[in-house]
């Protein structure tokens, strides 16, 4: 039985239509449609990365340079600077911005919230239908090109949360669902590394947790602020053997594990994509945020959707049109009227994260199923006082 | 790693300047005058290009094995390592970007590559008449983790305690002392290693010690500096935090606040003043206009001034005469563009320069008008997060 949800839809592409409309397009050139003879190394910037310079602004100039170009081209649906922003008052400062056309008209769609992985639809809305002027580059780590030549784009987000929001779309002409494997984070991981900036993260959602096509495919844009889930402190429950160090969150809103470390990028990209994969495999929605220049990943779980298909959700929640996908569980909030804007508070914020977090019961049962799937104990430290504080505000 | 493996010398011409202006600020003495304190401590100018540290003190430098060469010029992330704590490391930026004081235990390196903990305890200097930051001093207090009895005798034991992980087969309860004579191997794996209390206390007097030689020489020098801001910023004046965010771009480019009278300039970066040959203080208040001369054609300025009104970009290709040595002019590709903040309202306009022969030299790796394009880009992220009221 397919469960009915309320999804509040988004446009990532200019070229993405209504999922329930009939699609006719995908004939080739002179459609204005992306195929593979239009993506050529000369049209498209290469951009690869340099292993042994630190070329820390490179990514950062190509990828701000072309997304300004589009800006001023007019290829974006409003300008998200116009959007008025602010950081909540409170302990985590959350961060909320009032845009009322990033969201479109609230609609019931049939939608599958039941299921994590799910097949490509080649007649739904896929990134081989945007339109070459959303491509802003080739995206090459430090990866042999595949055989097929297969090339890992960015493009942007007409719909942007922020200054710079873009997709990073491994193997496009691939057609991959929306799943996490191995070689796919760990060129997500390799962008945040070379972006070299704190302030640029990467994201990925799961198909249960409001991601929007399942072409797959990363998010990442810059701001200028700490995420309230950066400074949520965690507590170490274990190493694995290739020194990927793993955390609880602690008294953040949402439950979930934090992995850092590791002797060398592949490693961590390894602990956190068999961690994916086992949730993937399990039917459990997750979200995760490459942090800190691709030094910290949050991998984060939630129930939202299901609660909401089942009815468990209160209606002032739903009202809010809040769809908690990963930039919403690491604190940014993205709000469609002016009265919850204006009313925005952090009990607010973590009530409705509060909703989509797992029960520590159910937390515990899939921390067992990651830990296994990623070869280490994960048994907690038993001195269990929580980590206090040791930031001090002095006052001379 | 050392810091001495990174990239090239800093010691330009403007790094004269910069240690001018350390002494023109607190006058003549002032180094003679830290240099006189124990302690360990760095001061560090956010409104130089990079945030670098200005002074380190003999302590500082006996503590890390560095000489003071090796340590002026660069920024202070460059003692951190692979195993430092990154939420430490965010604690510090983000007090840094709210200029305020912070005060955290964190694990750091000597030059010669072993580690060591020590508490960072960090405060924001402000100047007095002006009320921005002028500098941040931070004071390093080498954590020992030994058990400490507080001087007057009262019965609660104060103590600095580390933990090392459980399954390096050692614990250490929070309420054991710890003998430090574990290998810096097992330093580098601890969670976290919390100060005494009489360490902390030293810390803050340190910081007041080093506070207190500022404000006598500021007042010297005429130029009061403070612990505490005592008036608000003013309009004309960037936060220390977009100062350092706006550091990071190398192209030239201005910004200009269009709420002020006559439009004036209130940042100017490093190779705007490289391509014009103008001081920072020449030009900082002034409108763009000192950059035309008699043959810059009218039509360009006119239709510059109209994207202004209209709040559009526009590139226009305009005649600048220069302050360089030989006074000539150069064409300059301007591109113009308003930069709107968090109210959402526009704030600056942006200018970024580019020289027209530049344009055409064949970049591998940038095409110029992308690079022009960046630097917009990067002035909108920086300012899209500073919180100043616009008109």
């Amino acid at each position: 039985m397919l469960l009915k949800i309320k999804r509040v839809l988004t446009l990532v592409s200019n070229h993405q239509k209504d999922e329930t409309a009939e699609e006719e397009e995908g004939e080739g050139c002179g459609r204005n449609i992306l195929s593979k003879c239009c993506i050529n190394g000369e049209r498209l910037p290469l951009y690869t990365c340099k292993p042994a310079e630190e070329n820390v602004t490179f990514l950062e100039s190509v990828l701000l340079g072309e997304w300004e170009d589009r800006f001023q081209r007019g290829l974006f649906r409003y300008d998200v600077t116009a959007c008025e922003t602010k950081v909540i008052p409170g302990k985590y400062g959350f961060i909320a911005q009032l845009n009322e056309a990033r969201h479109l008209k609230k609609r019931p769609t049939e939608f599958r919230v039941d299921q994590v992985l799910q097949p490509f639809d080649a007649n739904k809305f896929n990134f081989t239908k945007v339109s070459p002027e959303e491509l802003l580059f080739q995206f090459e780590a430090n990866m042999p090109l595949d055989a097929d030549n297969s090339p890992r784009v960015v493009a942007i987000n007409v719909s942007p949360i922020e200054y710079g929001h873009v997709l990073l779309i491994p193997q496009v002409f691939d057609c991959l669902p929306q799943r996490i494997d191995h070689k796919s984070l760990l060129l997500a991981l390799h962008m945040a590394v070379e972006a070299a900036n704190p302030y640029f993260r990467v994201g990925y959602n799961s198909l249960s947790t409001f991601a929007t096509i399942n072409h797959l495919h990363f998010q990442a844009y810059y701001l200028a602020m700490p995420f309230p889930i950066e400074k949520a402190h965690s507590l170490k429950i274990s190493t694995t053997n290739d020194g990927v160090r793993i955390s609880k969150l602690m008294s953040y809103t949402v439950r979930g594990l934090l992995f850092e470390g590791g002797n060398s990028i592949k490693d961590l990209s390894v602990a956190v994509s068999n961690a994916s994969v086992c949730l993937q495999n399990n039917n459990i929605p997750f979200n995760f945020l490459i942090s800190d220049s691709g030094k910290r990943i949050f991998l984060l779980l939630q129930c939202y959707a299901e609660k909401q298909a089942l009815g468990e959700v209160s209606s002032e929640l739903l009202d809010t049109q809040v769809n908690p996908a990963v930039w919403e569980m690491s604190g940014h909030m993205v709000l469609k009227r002016k009265e919850d804007y204006e009313g925005a508070s952090e009990e607010k914020a973590w009530s409705l994260l509060a909703e989509v977090s797992l029960s520590e019961e159910r937390f515990k049962e899939v921390n067992t199923m990651i830990f296994e799937a990623i070869g280490c104990s994960g048994e907690e430290e038993e001195e269990l006082e929580e980590e206090s504080s040791i930031r001090v505000n002095c006052c001379t | 790693m050392s810091i001495t493996q990174s990239s090239a010398s800093l010691f330009t011409t403007t790094e004269e300047e910069k240690e001018g202006t350390f002494t023109t600020r607190y006058s003549l003495w002032i180094k003679e005058a830290l240099d006189e304190l124990p302690h360990s401590f760095t001061i560090t100018d956010p409104f130089i290009s990079g945030h670098p540290i200005v002074f380190a003190s003999p302590g500082f430098l006996k503590m890390t094995g560095y000489s003071r060469e090796e340590v002026i010029g660069r920024n202070g992330r460059a003692f951190q390592g692979p195993k430092t704590n990154r939420r430490s490391i965010m604690e510090i930026r983000e007090a840094i970007r709210e200029e305020r004081p912070v005060q955290v235990s964190i694990l750091n390196y000597r030059k010669s590559g072993s580690p060591f903990w020590m508490l960072f305890h960090m405060i924001p200097v402000f100047g007095n008449d002006d009320g921005r930051v002028i500098h941040f001093v931070a004071v390093q207090v080498p954590i020992s983790g030994q058990k400490m009895r507080n001087g007057s005798g009262c019965s609660e034991m104060v103590f600095g305690s580390c933990r090392r992980e459980v399954c390096l087969g050692s614990f250490v309860h929070q309420e054991r002392a710890l003998p430090v004579e574990c290998d810096e191997q097992e330093l580098e794996n601890w969670e976290h290693c919390e100060a005494s209390e009489s360490e902390k206390l030293k810390s803050a007097e340190a910081v007041g010690s080093v506070l207190s030689v500022l404000t006598r020489y500021s007042e010297f020098a005429g130029r009061l500096v403070c612990g505490k801001r005592n008036c608000l910023r003013g309009a004309d004046c960037l936060s220390s935090s977009l100062v350092i965010s706006l550091g990071r771009i190398k192209q030239s480019f201005v910004l200009t606040n269009p709420c002020l009278p006559d439009m004036p300039i209130v940042y100017a970066s490093d190779a705007f003043l490289t391509l014009t040959g103008y001081k920072r203080h020449e030009v900082l208040g002034q409108n763009c206009r000192f950059l035309s001369g008699v043959d810059t054609d009218s039509s360009v300025l006119y239709e510059m001034k109209e994207c202004i009104l209209k709040g559009q970009p526009c590139t226009v290709q305009i005649l600048n005469y220069s302050n360089r040595k030989d006074k000539s002019t150069f064409w300059n590709l301007l591109h113009i563009s308003p930069v709107r903040n968090a109210s959402g309202k526009t704030a600056y306009f942006v200018g970024v320069q580019m020289e027209a022969s530049c344009k055409d030299i064949e970049s591998k790796e940038l095409r110029p008008e992308t690079r022009q394009l960046s630097v917009v880009g990067a002035v909108r992220v920086a300012v899209r997060s500073s919180f100043m009221v616009t008109c």
